[in-house]
């Protein structure tokens, strides 16, 4: 049919714009955009992509997703939307095809013992398949939309007044969470401008706009003013499986100044950054400018993004640039162990129970794409 | 009667079992008032008659032991046995008898005291007329004014100082902190310079400079201020001429003081600078008064210099040596910032002895000091690498040991430092990477301090402010009421995070500090 035909390629089209918009860099996108935007993009590919089981519907998902994944590594949130629409599938194809939610549970269970046993070939057609996950696409773009605003509602339970909060660099939903708190609660703000980009200035103006008081300080004050902080807040890049962050540079040593003083590091963060992957997994994005290659010494930090090294060391130096190296990480890798609670849109956590969320939300053969 | 202030006079009195109960606070403090003032007098008699003998307190003592030994049989008796001894009524003794009578006993305790004291004085060398156990004993030390800025009778104190000093007074700048509403915050913008004429009566114009150096951040470090500083006293010692009815030990001294008030207020004094400045005060003093004007100025020059070579350079030179043990081939050594210490270091270690190292310089935000280490150490030909702070967790996985410089080193073991030093030995214990501090022994302090809140320097808020992608972010903060900056300088290192510290007297711990700080003070 032609019309398919030309929406099929008028798809290709978006998915390489959106692929191409990734990879371009640039401004840091919000996450729960990224996250809308994949939806959508999977919406359009499950209504309009040629595909007639339910098996072929996830091979055609999980090629696309491996695309877009492999175009910025570090938007985990793509790849985490990937593996929520698998799962959808897979239920959806698992009520139809007639199972019991009891008895799927006690077919993975019985899966971990016999190695290889029962699996499912998603190879019956079913007419319904197509609205059912559409459907539930659709409700999982309404609890999107909803994330902030849940993660905000919580917010009174943590703060109290009187209190001295420390934050790092600008995240949306510390924002809101410290916006509404401060609707009933009158409390201070610290936050470390997390150089060089300086985002802590923007996230400083505009909470000082709805009458907080606030501070603003380089990093390298960050230990000396802990002492008289009550509470770290941050937002975080991801979360991953062993209850770890990946957030912006500068969080692993205010992690550790927080530690030292007994002070509890508070993770705002909605479920969608939860991303099963292995940090090894992800491949090294270098954008090197200068002759000398970089060794990695430790597999963990297979992780980092660099971005130029002209925002720490400007070209205007002159000619020491071809003398040196220069790094300019953009994230860092923070343990569990020095965290104390996530508050995301489905309630508190402690770092030891993420590893039991992930399972609800993925499947564990989604793990890899 | 005489009442001889010993110095540890204080001790006794509030000690002696005195019978009576509401009496006894009263007649203390009265006591303890006079003990100052006589300290205060006996302290000013010793320090003029210091020069020609070393005897001052001796030609008088040996007449005391007999005045209160004279008195001390009639009146311990007379308390001893009760109705007896003297003409007072049985049973009842009015207050001021008790009185006298517990005052004269105390005194007796004292002159015994002194007595002893005069004799183990003589017995011992005459260089050294104050023992050293009184030491601890020292009357309590006054706050300075710079951490009372939130104390309007101490503002009002410094103003009149200033004003009779002709010294301007510096205004302070933007909202604070409240956490440091007790610091100055000055601005950039407006220096001292700008309320007094130029050339100014009572201020050489080499302090001027100075002064606008210091408060322009162009004279930066903590041993180049110090090295500025004593150039242009010495240059003040050449300029001044004693005035006809005056002593040069006395009157220099005062002239002194407005210089140094001016300075303070363009910048706050480091702790480098404090301690020059009391050497050279007590250089003065001690004086004799048989030299001839130009004799005295040039032996004051010689001292400067003096302790210019021994106290900053040779230091640097033994630090270098000893730090050098400690730098194997294929190290990498992590920095902070720009110290003069360690930047000579690894200079010298890297061009004199050739060993093979790598370097990594961090640096923060708003005064990028790293960028002049970097320059000076790749232009010896040492390998670097530039990371910004926020990035330590990413190169510390590689680096082998850590060298930090100090602006001072307090008694408590802490090392003040420049704002993110704390930080590094932090994330450098964490990462189990020896953490070494350079320091000279001239920066140690008596002060002790645990947190960097109660005496720190808040510089120009206004150095916060960044443009990106052409805009300010931060432009408008003086006119939200509810926003602040805050630049700090300097922060406190807790012991328990540094390893090592190297000093001219060798490798220490960094507990050890109060034990050189007493050696050099018996030194003295």
């Amino acid at each position: 049919m032609p019309g398919a035909a030309e929406r099929g390629s008028e798809l290709s089209e978006q998915i390489e714009a959106f692929v191409a918009r990734l990879r371009g860099g640039g401004e840091r996108p919000r996450s729960e955009d990224t996250a809308r935007q994949t939806m959508a993009l999977l919406q359009k590919i499950i209504e309009h992509g040629r595909w007639g089981r339910a098996g072929e519907l996830m091979d055609l998902i999980r090629t696309e997703g491996q695309r877009m994944t492999a175009a910025q590594p570090s938007e985990t949130t793509v790849g985490n939307m990937v593996r929520r629409v698998l799962k959808i599938i897979r239920e959806e194809y698992g009520r139809l095809h007639g199972r019991s939610e009891e008895s799927d549970q006690q077919e993975s269970l019985h899966k971990l013992l016999t190695s290889g046993g029962l699996s499912e070939d998603f190879s019956t057609p079913y007419p319904l398949l197509r609205a059912n996950v559409i459907e539930a696409i659709n409700e999982l773009l309404i609890e999107l939309e909803g994330t902030t605003d849940n993660i905000a509602m919580q917010a009174l339970e943590h703060i109290h007044s009187n209190e001295v909060i420390m934050t790092i660099g600008y995240s949306r939903t510390v924002e809101a969470f410290l916006k509404e708190a401060a609707r009933k609660r009158k409390f201070q703000v610290i936050v470390a401008e997390c150089a060089p980009f300086c985002q802590g200035h923007e996230m400083a103006v505009r909470l000082s706009k709805e009458n907080i008081e606030t501070t603003v300080m380089s990093d390298a004050a960050i230990f000396a003013v802990m002492s008289r902080v009550n509470k770290v807040i941050i937002g975080t890049k991801t979360i991953l499986a062993n209850g770890a962050l990946i957030a912006v540079s500068g969080t692993h040593t205010l992690a550790l100044a927080a530690k030292h003083h007994s002070t509890p590091l508070i993770v705002c963060a909605p479920m969608f950054k939860l991303s099963p992957q292995d940090n090894k997994m992800v491949p090294v994005f270098l954008t090197l400018l200068y002759s000398r290659l970089i060794q990695f010494p430790n597999e963990e930090d297979s992780f980092h993004k660099f971005v130029s090294p002209q925002e720490v060391l400007p070209f205007t130096e002159g000619e020491i640039l071809a003398k040196i190296n220069v790094h300019c990480p953009v994230f860092d890798y923070v343990p569990p162990e020095l965290i104390t609670l996530f508050i995301s849109n489905i309630g508190g956590n402690a770092p030891s129970y993420i590893y039991r969320l992930m399972s609800e939300l993925y499947h564990p053969d989604d793990y890899e794409l | 009667m005489a009442e001889r202030a010993a110095p540890g006079g204080a001790g006794p009195e509030a000690a002696a079992p005195v019978p009576a109960g509401a009496q006894v606070p009263e007649l203390s403090r009265e006591e303890k008032l006079q003990l100052r003032k006589e300290k205060k007098q006996q302290k000013k008699k010793k320090k003029s008659e210091k020069g020609p003998g070393a005897e001052p307190p001796e030609p008088g003592t040996p007449s005391e032991p007999g005045q209160p030994q004279a008195v001390h049989p009639t009146s311990l008796p007379a308390l001893a046995d009760g109705p007896g001894g003297t003409e007072k009524p049985a049973g009842g003794k009015s207050k001021a008898e008790l009185r006298a009578e517990r005052r004269a006993k105390q005194e007796a305790e004292r002159a015994q005291k002194q007595a002893k004291k005069a004799e183990q004085s003589q017995a011992a060398t005459p260089a050294k007329p104050r023992l050293t156990p009184t030491e601890p004993q020292s009357v309590v030390k006054r706050l300075p004014e710079h951490v009372q800025v939130d104390d309007p009778a101490a503002q009002k104190k410094l103003a009149k100082k200033l004003e009779r000093q002709q010294v301007p007074l510096r205004q302070d700048y933007g909202t604070k902190v409240n956490l440091f509403s007790h610091l100055h915050q000055y601005s950039r913008k407006k220096p001292l310079t700008q309320q007094m004429s130029i050339p100014s009566t009572v201020i050489h114009p080499a302090v001027v400079r100075l002064g606008l150096q210091y408060s322009q951040g162009i004279i930066n470090g903590s041993n180049a201020r110090c090295i500025a500083l004593l150039e242009v006293f010495k240059q003040l010692i050449r300029d001044y001429s004693t005035p006809p009815n005056d002593e040069l030990s006395r009157d220099l001294v005062a002239k002194l003081k407005p210089h140094i008030s001016f300075l303070n207020q363009c910048r706050p004094l480091s702790a480098s600078m404090g301690n020059a400045i009391k050497f050279l005060k007590k250089e003065i003093s001690c004086l004799p008064d048989t030299l001839r004007e130009e004799e005295a100025k040039e032996k004051l020059q010689d001292t400067i210099d003096k302790y210019l070579r021994e106290k900053i350079l040779l230091a640097a030179e033994a630090i270098s040596k000893s730090a050098f043990e400690k730098i194997n081939n294929n190290d990498v050594i992590l920095v902070y910032g720009c110290s003069s210490l360690v930047n000579r270091t690894l200079c010298d270690a890297h061009v004199e002895k050739g060993r093979a190292f790598r370097v990594i310089v961090v640096d923060s935000r708003p005064r990028l000091e790293g960028r002049d280490t970097l320059r000076r150490l790749v232009r010896k030909g040492i390998h670097c690498t530039y990371v910004m702070i926020n990035a330590i967790s990413y190169v510390l996985p590689e680096v082998t040991k850590v060298l930090l410089g100090a602006h001072a080193l307090l008694a408590n073991g802490s090392v003040m430092s420049r704002v993110g030093t704390s930080q590094i030995a932090l994330v450098s214990k964490a990462y189990n990477v020896p953490v070494l501090v350079c320091c000279e022994t001239y920066k140690f302090c008596e002060r002790v301090q645990t947190d960097s809140f109660v005496s720190n320097e808040l510089d120009d808020p206004d150095d916060l402010i960044v443009l990106r992608k052409g805009q300010a972010q931060l432009s408008g903060w003086a006119e939200n009421k509810s926003l602040r900056l805050l630049n700090l300088v300097y922060d406190v290192t807790p012991p328990d995070l540094v390893d090592m510290v190297i000093t001219d007297l060798g490798m220490i711990p960094c507990t050890s500090v109060p034990v050189v700080l007493r050696v050099k003070n018996v030194d003295q």
